[in-house]
């Protein structure tokens, strides 16, 4: 082999294996659920949620997860949202899951929402019992924490698979708050319902696309 | 000589391929972890207290023992065991054939396994660089931007897990392997199996870390404390078992190293002429044998709260999350001299060969050495100082973290009373040295901050403590490393480097190094806590200054790279036998060193430091009638 | 080694001492007089005023030894250089008795300094430094029987504060009174955190099942920065607040307005405690 050739083919392997490890990297970095942009435009739209206790499909069927639904009406498993920059953003929540209970009862006022007021199951509310409390809806950088109210342990017809459906039990919960400026905000549940992880606040917690996302205010 | 007498067997490549190799372990490795993660699944049916979450940590942690069993033995660790049980003759001379494929093989050659290391630890090395990269695109912007915040705290524990478990053996692995055996006067190492199976776990652990990501992260630091680290994602099993793999392989290098060095001497070799660098690595030694193994046991700790439901750590269970602290800490604060005294060792065995004198001082250089060696298991807490925890003995702890500064000293004081008067050559590695001192001074000094209490309260857990282990480890450690690399590659690989490349690398290096970390001090004194994906807007500007040099000072790396391939695949100049005029002993041997590395046991005449001194005598006697020839 | 080279060895070292004695004239007061009222973390409280001068006092005794190390070395670099271009050996010194021995003494008597007078701003002129001292602090200013408790209450990913002698009642905004001796009463719910209040000079990590007391004194009002400085997972880098210190009048009156606000959570507050478990899990599945 001529010294040419060798250097080639080393320098060749060597940026083979910088390129396998920097895609393997990468690609880590990069993975993000896909998009579910809400339905309609500035200055209104609204957006369509169901939280599920359990997925029921790969790759963990087990975890408790966040679920939208894509203008076409169809649930994604997905908790990246986009919506318009301002404008007031109509949530619907089906929440499919039983309470954890919140372990501090702060989270268990709504704010940063119109009115300080969430409607549950056609209710008004301006404050839920922590024991009730399934999960939250949280945009700390827009200062918006919503509880969601759990269904209850014995409810019959209980949902197990995602996308569940309105005839299985549920609690209903409706709010809005408005968008300013575009940029990315991440959301979070804050109530450690992670079942079965030590302290709650394992696997799905941090997981995009479980109960953790994006909202993308675009104008 | 018998060890030339082996005939080497040319087989054609695809043959080489097949056997009991690397490619091999790797196959078995990837089947055992599959076949572990099967039975962990079966054990783990009906008491795993996690079933019902999709992480099943028995399977994790039993799929990766199967995985390093099937690597081991794919690599030919059960070889020999078997082959004594069926009554083999004990032998080392089967490993030692020539050829380029030894080094992806068992090989119990200590030259072989020096350069196994240098390039292993390397890679993983220039793998924690990169996620350092892309770290500080991420902090381009103060706001969360490049990645997802869960993907960028894994990006912080990867660099900090893979940088402190390679640089563990940055110095140990390549150089002490290699160079320990040649500067005392011995064929090999006090236990060559042993040597090997310590390279072949290292990069075990550094795929088993890489693994993490993979399984959802570890999004800690280095640390890992622990209820963090039990609520994690599947990510944190492969960052225990990567951390016990590496600690008992530290453990193995200490022990071995530690027995070469106390039992293994050529005749002469008295410990007052033995070489300052092999002082550093004996006092290492002691510190790998003695804290690596505090390690294994805190993660096995970890290990048994996620797998088995023990609650070590877990407060409201009856565990303590200080009881973590505290294991981790008396490996941590040990294991950061791990990191330094081998440094200290390689720069002032770098000193007098570039300044033409002897070491000034060589018994308080050991001193220093020792005394560092056992201060550094009284200090831990200082890492503690705001936890709460044993407020009363603060002042201890202040007071031994303080001290640490008076053996220190003395490598300072050796280093200055050795150029004094010198006639000093500014090559390249001993620009790496000189630089060493500059840095580890900034180091040293910023640490009196954090030994500090009232000022440590400040500085705890911000950039500046960051920056003051980056000045000590990367501008310590990975400099004395690189000044070894340039003042020994050209024994190990029988090459020149490219002076040219090489100085432009170390004054990239050296410029770069300190724009990126010295305004992190800044940033901690400012307020900038560690570990944050998002930090004030006001720390924007410093933060991108500091983002655009580290994008350089890994530009630097590169050029030694592109240097080490240039000067090794094509330029291929053949190294003088002793290029630096060194009285080292390793130096005196014939480039490449032959297999035996010495044809008799040499006899020590002199110091190897006896510069300047009229009528010195040569450094060994190589050719000592008296003694029995080699092969015995 | 003749009477030349004797001659040569205190010159030098004169040199390098002069050198060094200026910049050290130079550099000295420049770091006490104009860098030193801007380190951190200020003089909010006398527990941050006792961290900046300690911050002013180790600047200033360490940079003068810096100083004096990269002098030599840099005096060597110029003076010890090997001009021939061929190796030539130096001369052959292998130790100075003398030298080293006063090393060993200068390196002894500034860290013994330095341990003693850290040991004794921290117990006795600053009471801890603002760091957290665990449930039975050891380095107590006087009248701390009569500090007013508050509480911080850490959990992934956020703070709330609470005011045991104001009714126990929670907010999730911090404000103290100045000229008060406030404990910071610091726990968690789940995982360690750190309670860092930068201009405060507090710092004290958050432990679940640890009540971590750190005492501080404000002298004057105004806004402080508080951080959390312990890896806490994904919102880690979330945890900042803003938290203020009032004039007392102005401290009642928040005091009542927080209640007001807060009142409609406060009847779901568990009872107050020095420290909290909440289950882990309130159901399996």
């Amino acid at each position: 082999m001529s010294t040419a050739a060798r250097l080639a083919l080393v320098a060749a392997g060597i940026a083979a294996g910088a390129a396998l490890i920097a895609y393997y990297i990468a690609s880590y970095l990069t993975q993000t659920p896909p998009v579910v942009a809400a339905t309609g435009n500035m200055p209104s739209a609204s957006l369509t949620l169901q939280t599920v206790a359990s997925l029921g499909f790969k790759p963990h069927p087990d975890w408790v997860s966040y679920l939208a639904k894509n203008p076409a009406g169809k649930w994604v498993h997905s908790t990246v949202l986009r919506v318009p920059a301002h404008s007031t953003i109509n949530v619907t929540i089906y929440q499919f899951d039983t309470a954890t209970g919140l372990r501090n009862p702060f989270w268990g006022e709504p704010r940063g929402i119109a009115n300080a007021t969430m409607t549950v199951d056609g209710k008004p509310l301006k404050v839920l019992d922590p024991d009730l409390a399934s999960h939250t809806f949280a945009i700390p950088d827009l200062g918006v924490s919503v509880p969601l109210k759990g269904v209850a342990d014995d409810a019959k017809n209980q949902c197990s698979v995602a996308p569940c459906t309105l005839a299985e039990a549920h609690t209903t919960v409706k709010f809005s708050f408005k968008t300013d400026k575009p940029g990315k905000f991440r959301w979070q549940c804050f109530v450690p319902c992670a079942a079965g992880f030590p302290l709650g606040f394992g696997g799905p917690m941090q997981s995009l696309g479980y109960m953790d996302g994006y909202l993308e205010v675009v104008g | 000589m018998s060890a030339t007498a082996i005939p080497v067997v040319r087989r054609p490549v695809w043959r080489r391929l097949i056997g009991f190799n690397m490619l091999t372990g790797l196959v078995l490795g990837i089947a055992g972890w599959f076949l572990g993660a099967w039975v962990g699944g079966q054990i783990a049916v009906g008491h795993d207290y996690l079933l019902g979450t999709d992480q099943n940590d028995v399977g994790a942690f039993v799929g990766y023992l199967f995985a390093v069993i099937g690597w081991l033995v794919g690599l030919g660790f059960a070889n020999y065991p078997i082959g004594r049980l069926l009554g083999r003759p004990p032998t080392l001379r089967h490993h030692e054939l020539g050829g380029w494929t030894r080094y992806f093989r068992l090989c119990t050659d200590h030259k072989v396994v020096g350069i196994q290391y240098l390039f292993g630890v390397g890679i993983f090395f220039f793998i924690g660089g990169l996620n350092a990269m892309l770290m500080r695109t991420e902090l381009l912007r103060p706001i969360e931007k490049a990645w997802p915040s869960g993907q960028y705290l894994t990006l912080v524990g990867l660099h900090g897990t893979m940088m402190i478990m390679m640089t563990s053996a940055f110095i140990l692995g390549p150089f002490g392997n290699y160079f320990v055996p040649l500067m005392i006067g011995a064929r090999r190492m006090a236990f060559p199996r042993v040597e090997a199976l310590t390279f072949w776990l290292t990069p075990a652990a550094g795929l088993i870390l890489m693994s993490a990501i993979a399984f959802g992260g570890l999004p800690f630091g280095w640390t890992g404390y622990a209820p963090l680290a039990v609520e994690g994602r599947g990510g944190v099993d492969a960052y225990v078992t990567a951390f016990i793999l590496i600690a008992i392989s530290l453990t193995l290098v200490g022990l071995n190293l530690l027995v070469t060095i106390v039992t293994m001497r050529a005749p002469g070799m008295t410990w007052t002429r033995l070489p300052i660098f092999v002082w550093g690595v004996l006092a290492t030694s002691v510190l790998m044998a003695l804290a690596a193994p505090v390690l294994v046991a805190t993660m096995t700790m970890v290990l048994m709260d996620r797998a088995a439901n023990t609650s070590y750590f877990l407060a409201s269970a009856g565990g303590s999350p200080y009881l973590y602290e505290n294991l981790f800490w008396f490996f941590g604060h040990p294991e950061v001299y791990i990191l330094a005294l081998p440094g200290f060792g390689i720069v002032l065995e770098i000193l007098p060969v570039f300044t033409r004198k002897p070491l000034w001082g060589y018994r308080l250089a050991v001193a220093g050495m020792v005394g560092v060696m056992l201060l550094s298991f009284m200090v831990w807490q200082h890492h503690l100082f705001v936890s709460g925890m044993n407020a009363g003995l603060r002042p201890f702890y202040m007071l031994t973290t303080e001290l640490i500064s008076i053996p220190t000293g003395f490598i300072f004081l050796n280093a200055m009373g050795t150029l004094w008067r010198a006639q000093i050559r500014f090559t390249v590695p001993m620009l790496f040295a000189l630089a060493f001192f500059f840095n580890f001074l900034i180091g040293g000094l910023s640490g009196v901050f954090l030994s500090d209490v009232p000022s440590d309260v400040t500085t705890h857990g911000s950039y500046f403590v960051m920056a003051h282990f980056h000045y000590t480890i990367m501008g310590g450690l990975v400099f004395a490393f690189f000044g070894a690399v340039y003042y020994w590659l050209p024994k190990m690989l029988g090459v020149v480097l490219n002076e040219t490349l090489a100085k432009i690398h170390f004054w990239l290096m050296f410029v770069f190094f300190n724009l990126t970390f010295m305004p992190l001090f800044a940033a901690g004194f400012l307020g900038m806590p560690r570990r944050v994906s998002a930090y004030a807007p006001h720390l924007q500007v410093l933060n991108d200054f500091v983002s655009v040099s580290a994008f350089v000072l890994g530009f630097s790396m590169l050029v030694f790279l592109a240097n080490l391939v240039w000067s090794l695949v094509f330029a291929r100049i053949p190294a003088a036998e002793n290029p630096w005029a060194s009285r080292g002993l390793e130096w005196q041997v014939p480039t490449p060193v032959p297999v035996e590395n010495f044809e008799r046991i040499p006899v020590i005449r002199s110091g190897p430091y006896e510069y300047g001194v009229p009528n010195a005598p040569a450094v060994a006697d190589f050719t000592p009638a008296a003694l029995p020839a080699a092969g015995s | 080694m003749t009477t030349a080279a004797s001659a040569q060895i205190p010159r030098h070292g004169i040199r390098i001492v002069l050198i060094w004695l200026v910049l050290t004239a130079i550099a000295a007061p420049l770091i006490v007089f104009v860098l030193g009222p801007h380190l951190p973390p200020g003089n909010m409280t006398s527990e941050a005023g006792s961290q900046r001068d300690a911050n002013v006092l180790l600047t200033a005794l360490l940079v003068p030894i810096a100083l004096l190390v990269v002098t030599f070395f840099v005096y060597s670099f110029v003076v010890f250089r090997n001009r021939t271009g061929g190796i030539v050996d130096g001369p052959p010194l292998f130790g100075d008795a003398g030298v080293q021995l006063l090393w060993i003494v200068l390196t002894g008597a500034i860290v013994l300094a330095l341990a003693v007078w850290g040991s004794y701003t921290l117990i006795v002129s600053s009471h801890g430094a603002g760091g957290g001292q665990g449930p039975s602090p050891v380095d107590q200013p006087k009248g701390h029987e009569h500090a007013l408790p508050v509480q911080v209450i850490a959990q992934q990913w956020e703070w709330t504060f609470r005011y045991p002698t104001y009714g126990g009642f929670e907010s999730r905004d911090l404000a103290i009174p100045d000229n008060t001796l406030v404990a910071f009463h610091v726990t968690s719910l789940d995982i360690t955190h750190s309670f860092w209040a930068y201009e405060l000079g507090v710092k004290a990590d958050a432990v679940p099942g640890v009540d971590d007391i750190a005492y501080v004194n404000a002298r004057h009002t105004g806004f402080f920065q508080i951080r959390c400085a312990e890896l806490c997972g994904l919102w880690h880098a979330h945890m900042a607040k803003k938290g203020r210190v009032l004039s007392l009048p102005a401290f009642q009156a928040w005091i009542k307005a927080a209640k007001q606000k807060n009142a409609v959570v406060q009847k779901y507050l568990a009872p107050y405690s020095d420290v909290y478990f909440p289950a882990p899990l309130r159901r399996a599945g």
